[in-house]
């Protein structure tokens, strides 16, 4: 094993990249790991086809300057390998890395739910598809519908647009009252306003919801209920995000407690864990602002700069104050649990269809009995979805977090140092 | 559902307390001989959704060689009849030799199961690595056993507990008590019938205190899926010359390739831990362990690993007939790491005593009275 490092950072998005640089003035030795190629998280996701804010690339040319910063890019944690160690795994090679303190800030992911043609080929999330864009993929000339729920369906169309796809209907769940709400409240928040304003287009559609994705080997198009209205809409993709669950499966499997979907953190970011901490979208959903400022006051109690951390909760509580009116605004219809049709998949990698599950009692029972989330993504999908839709507590990880070499899961046979 | 309004106001003819591999299996044969079957079971962690589901004859003893033996047997028999799903496959197993001492335990096994009429053969280093050649080189030699083989054993006791709906009722119910042939739901109801049989692997301790049953825990790990790497289920023999000999904390290598593709590898053994959480040294010392025999594993994906416990009596034999201090009460328990494979000769041993017909096998080394009120071992 490796000489233990002072602070490990997981995730290099907002909140991993401001812990990190207001901790390095410190001198300590920091790590920042991610499983991306490279640094920015969900929002600065970078690719080919990215642009980047100015923020993104300042902080990301000031972790450079840190000498005591090491970013190891395109590495994930793959299991806890005793108290404070864990293993990780890059493209190379499997190790062993020990902490004294350790910062979570492993974001959040798009909640999916199964509908009716989901799994075809041309449907992905919103924030796949705002991805998958960066990365590359050519869209220009594509007729693409974008539905779910939140301010994430603006941000993917924004980028679709950008790129030459026509965005021919962009569907939220919420309802008037709900949005209006929303917009009223970002008048205190110039920088937000501006942001959906631009955004915001004649394709919009409040109370509204995929129903079916059509197509025999591939997308055609798409079947939307409008309020009352059912109409049909002929596409090339479909992107579909039921707004954000936090990732905070790593966190849960350390022994930090977890309620409602989000880490449970107090004012100084620590969590119930001795020496280890959360920041950002982990600890709950609330923007890329809120998760700076907490990343900020993660990385400064972690050095035991108290005073100055203190000196951000104003600014944190203001973004904060945002964030909950954004969740309110867009709390999830019951009646998108009901998409699902009895032989609609939920389980991907498995091939579970919803009947299958629907009689089971807890996902354990489900699991047993189906193979629900025994697949490659050990339920990341599917058991996220049977949360929200029969309200079955997810299973606790365990090793490998993610699929692991063979060769890097051994390194678990190292005695501790 | 069960209101005891049948025949002679019990619940059943039997009632089986446990729905695993055994259960399942004891519950078909009783119901192919004409008794009606209520099997409880409470859906708890099991060994049967844990274990690798190796079919293979063993040969610690001629006794569980014969039991072995003769299982095998009628799983191969039920093949054909068995659904998909139960994953069934006849591949044989091979038991590795690195070194002249492992190659002598292979004559030896090769002349026990011989003389015991199984088909098996030996092979040198050259004919292994032309029947496996993932292996790495240099292997001294194998036994290769034909009649092996591997299936999914919680879909098999599935079809077990479905085949014969009217004959076998399942029940969602925890079992609370046990007294001969009446049990107690956690629902404070009673149940009745004329016998009563506990297969709860583990469990079975928590119901029937005086069943002398230790856990050993053991760790699994499964792989994406890969092209055929290896045919036969591959086993070192240092699984009985070295690694598993003794009381402390071991692995030996065990891997088998699904019919999905997925490697399926095992195994370790720890005695007297009863957590179910993954021990992380555990896991990467047994994986290390595949890895020197399979170099290529290395670069393989695991994607999942988990825990299971085996259900050990002193001996290692199963403990199979009525209880020697409550008359009505059978116990079909104590099968560790080899109940997949023993559950359907097991389920004749059990319906042969209860039914007084001529047993298969000779049944001695598998009562209960060996540890239950036999002072012997006191
Ligand atoms: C798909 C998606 C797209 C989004 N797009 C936008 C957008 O366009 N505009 C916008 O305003 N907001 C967007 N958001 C919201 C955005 O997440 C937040 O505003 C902000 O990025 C949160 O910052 P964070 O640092 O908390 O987490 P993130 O930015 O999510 O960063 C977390 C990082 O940690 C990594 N990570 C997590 N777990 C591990 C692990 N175990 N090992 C290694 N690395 C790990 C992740 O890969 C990720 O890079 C998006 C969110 C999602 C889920
Ligand atoms: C790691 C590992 C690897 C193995 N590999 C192999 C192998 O390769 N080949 C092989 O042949 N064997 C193998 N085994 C052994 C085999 O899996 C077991 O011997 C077999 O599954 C035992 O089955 P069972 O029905 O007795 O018990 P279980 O499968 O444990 O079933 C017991 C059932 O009883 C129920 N129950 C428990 N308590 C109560 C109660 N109070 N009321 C109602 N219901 C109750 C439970 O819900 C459960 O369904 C392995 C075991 C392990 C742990």
């Amino acid at each position: 094993m490796t000489r233990p490092v002072d602070l490990l950072i997981i995730g290099a998005g907002p909140a991993g990249m401001a812990a990190a640089l207001a901790a390095a003035p410190s001198g300590i030795s920091i790590v920042v790991l991610d499983d991306n190629p490279l640094p920015g998280g969900q929002i600065w996701r970078d690719g080919p086809n990215a642009q980047l804010p100015t923020v993104a690339t300042e902080m990301r040319a000031q972790l450079q300057r840190y000498s005591n910063i090491h970013l190891h890019s395109g590495t994930k944690v793959v299991a806890i390998a005793g108290p404070k160690r864990l293993l990780l795994e890059d493209a190379e090679r499997g190790w062993v890395l020990g902490y004294e303190k350790l910062i979570l800030c492993t974001g959040a992911r798009e909640l999916l739910l199964p509908f009716p043609g989901w799994t075809l080929p041309g449907v992905t999330g919103a924030g796949g598809l705002q991805a998958l864009i960066k990365s590359g993929v050519p869209v220009s000339g594509e007729r693409i519908v974008i539905a779910g729920s939140g301010p994430l369906l603006l941000a993917s169309a924004a980028t679709a647009k950008k790129n030459g796809a026509e965005v021919v209907r962009i569907a939220e769940q919420a309802g008037r009252r709900a949005v209006s709400g929303f917009a009223l409240g970002l008048w205190r928040w110039p920088n937000k306003a501006f942001q959906a304003v631009t955004l915001a287009s004649g394709a919009y559609r409040l109370s509204a919801h995929v129903i079916e994705a059509l197509g025999s080997d591939r997308l055609e198009a798409v079947r939307m209920q409008t309020g009352s209205r059912v109409e049909e809409i002929a596409c090339d993709r479909l992107a579909c995000g039921f707004s954000l669950v936090p990732n905070t499966e790593l966190g849960s499997a350390l022994g930090c407690e977890v309620r409602d979907r989000a880490i449970v953190v107090d004012e100084w970011q620590t969590t119930g864990l001795t020496d280890h901490y959360a920041a950002g979208e982990c600890t709950g959903f609330g923007g890329s602002e809120l998760a700076l400022v907490e990343g900020k006051i993660a990385g400064l109690v972690a050095v035991g700069r108290q005073e100055e951390a203190r000196a951000h909760w104003p600014e944190r509580q203001r973004w904060q104050r945002f964030a909950d009116r954004l969740n309110q605004a867009f709390t999830l219809d019951p009646a998108l649990k009901t998409l699902a049709t009895a032989d609609t998949l939920v389980c991907r990698c498995e091939d579970v269809p919803y009947a299958e599950l629907a009689d089971h009692a807890s996902w354990n029972s489900a699991k047993l009995n189906t193979r629900c989330g025994m697949g490659a993504c050990q339920g990341r999908i599917c058991a996220t979805a049977a949360h929200t839709l029969f309200g079955w507590e997810p299973p606790r990880l365990r090793p490998p977090f993610s699929p692991a070499r063979i060769a890097t899961l051994a390194c678990l046979d190292e005695p501790a140092a | 559902m069960i209101q005891g309004t049948d025949i002679r106001g019990q619940a059943a003819d039997v009632i089986i307390i446990g729905g695993g591999i055994i259960g399942a299996a004891c519950a078909d044969e009783l119901a192919s001989q004409g008794l009606q079957v209520c099997v409880l079971d409470c859906q708890r962690p099991a060994a049967t959704a844990a274990g690798m589901g190796h079919l293979v004859v063993l040969d610690h003893s001629p006794a569980e060689l014969a039991l072995g033996e003769y299982s095998v047997r009628l799983w191969r028999e039920l093949a054909p009849q068995m659904p998909e799903n139960c994953a069934m496959r006849n591949n044989g197993t091979l038991w590795l030799a690195c070194n002249e001492e492992e190659m002598a335990e292979a004559e030896r096994k090769h002349a026990a199961l011989s003389e015991f009429g199984l088909a098996c053969e030996l092979m040198s280093g050259a004919a292994l690595a032309k029947a496996e050649p993932s292996l790495r080189p240099g292997l001294f030699g194998a036994l290769r056993v034909t009649g092996d083989g591997i299936l999914y054993a919680p879909n098999a006791a599935r079809w077990l507990l479905q085949r014969q709906p009217e004959r076998v009722r399942q029940q969602h119910a925890e079992v609370v008590e046990v007294q001969g042939n009446r049990v107690r739901l956690a629902d404070g109801q009673w149940l009745q019938a004329g016998a009563v049989v506990l297969a709860n692997g583990i469990h079975a301790r928590d119901l029937c205190p005086d069943v002398p049953l230790h856990a050993k825990k053991g760790h699994l790990l499964i792989t994406d899926r890969y092209p055929i790497q290896i045919t036969h289920t591959l086993v070192e023999l240092g699984y009985v010359t070295s690694a598993h000999k003794g009381n402390g904390p071991s692995v030996a290598f065990n891997v088998q390739q699904r019919p999905t593709g997925q490697l399926f590898i095992g195994s370790s053994r720890q005695f007297d831990n009863e957590d179910p959480t993954i021990d992380a040294a555990m896991l990467g010392r047994m994986l290390r362990r595949a890895m020197d025999f399979l170099p290529d594993l290395g670069q393989m994906n695991g994607i999942r690993s988990w825990t299971g416990f085996r259900s050990a009596s002193p001996d290692g034999q199963p403990l199979i007939g009525e209880h020697p201090e409550q008359p009505g009460l059978w116990l079909a328990v104590g099968h560790e790491g080899l109940g997949v494979t023993t559950a359907t000769g097991t389920a004749k041993l059990l319906a042969a005593q209860l039914l007084h017909t001529p047993p298969p096998l000779d049944l001695d080394a598998f009562l209960p009275q060996r540890f239950i009120g036999a002072p012997a071992h006191a």
